[in-house]
């Protein structure tokens, strides 16, 4: 069924899909991954240890996307600081753990979305313009990460930050410039809906 | 995983004096991984994530996804820092808003 992610007898999940929908998620996917950033190949220094031992950033992105993908571990709401001494001690922890966890956070992701690319890549299209997308129970779960990251991301840049941003949504009329990127973002939310049924233990 | 109990804290009779000498060093609070609700993350996904990242039944896992839902965060695993900075890591990658705390009751 288009739109549809179903289970492959012996795990796994497929999905038909038209040249139209694979460029779309193609093209998000790319963006995503250029937002995330390059691998550390692309200014691979010349010792493999350096980079292993590398220390990532310890100040949040100043990207709303990339501040919702990599957000702060020690403070959020509801979590107030009694004190500016305590405040400071939220901001030096959220710091070191951002250090420590951020480059291993930002290349699982980079690897889930390049999954995606991949794989779409790898497709063949049939007569009709379109394609059924096979993927392993290990792709699926690549791809959950990948969609719920696109949709982080849309949703970021559309600012849904509750409920009611996102009933709006479906109301808006067919003018508004953002409608395109709200369709992309509900449909891929059709698409994960049904991709996490398949997974769901 | 996850699944962790504080432990009871431990009664010691302590005698007046002994209280003096010994410094009382802070008690062994639990730090808890608080889950925030975000409008974007499917409920589904989200209970999918508790299910098998920390091992939690279906029905666990509902709970806590309708207490993000319902009343904006949940506490969804407690233990030490460590391992709450690495659960909280965990749901980074997986798209959850969450951060640790010190479960100062």
């Amino acid at each position: 069924m288009p739109g549809h992610f179903e289970p492959l007898p012996g795990g796994g999940a497929a999905v038909a899909l038209d040249e139209v929908e694979i460029s779309i998620i193609r093209s998000l996917a790319v963006q995503l991954l250029e937002l995330i950033g390059p691998g550390p190949a692309e200014n691979a220094s010349a010792d493999p240890l350096a980079e292993l031992f590398a220390e990532g950033p310890s100040e949040p992105p100043s990207d709303p996307v990339l501040k919702r993908l990599f957000p702060d571990a020690y403070s959020g709401p509801g979590v107030e600081a009694g004190s500016p001494e305590q405040a400071e001690e939220q901001h030096a922890r959220s710091a070191e753990f951002r250090r420590f966890t951020e480059n291993d956070l930002r290349a699982g992701k980079r690897e889930n979305v390049l999954t995606v690319i991949r794989s779409l890549d790898g497709l063949t299209l049939g007569g009709d313009g379109g394609a059924v997308l096979k993927l392993t129970a290990a792709q699926s779960e690549q791809w959950l990460r990948a969609l719920n990251d696109l949709r982080l991301a849309i949703g970021s840049r559309l600012d849904v930050v509750d409920e009611e941003d996102t009933d709006l949504l479906y109301r808006l009329p067919d003018e508004d410039p953002r409608k395109p990127m709200v369709m992309a973002y509900l449909w891929l939310g059709g698409l994960q809906e049904t991709l996490v049924e398949t997974l769901m233990p | 995983m996850g699944d962790v109990t504080a432990p009871a804290p431990l009664e010691i009779e302590k005698t007046e004096s002994a209280e003096e000498v010994f410094a009382v060093p802070e008690p062994d609070v639990p730090w808890v991984t608080i889950v925030h609700n975000d409008p974007v993350n499917l409920m589904s996904y989200v209970t999918y994530v508790f299910q098998t990242y920390f091992g939690y039944s279906k029905d666990k896992a509902t709970k806590l996804m309708m207490d993000v839902h319902h009343k904006g965060r949940a506490v969804v695993s407690s233990g030490t820092r460590e391992e709450m900075e690495r659960d909280v890591q965990a749901m980074h990658g997986y798209g959850l808003w969450a951060t640790l705390q010190q479960d100062r009751k």
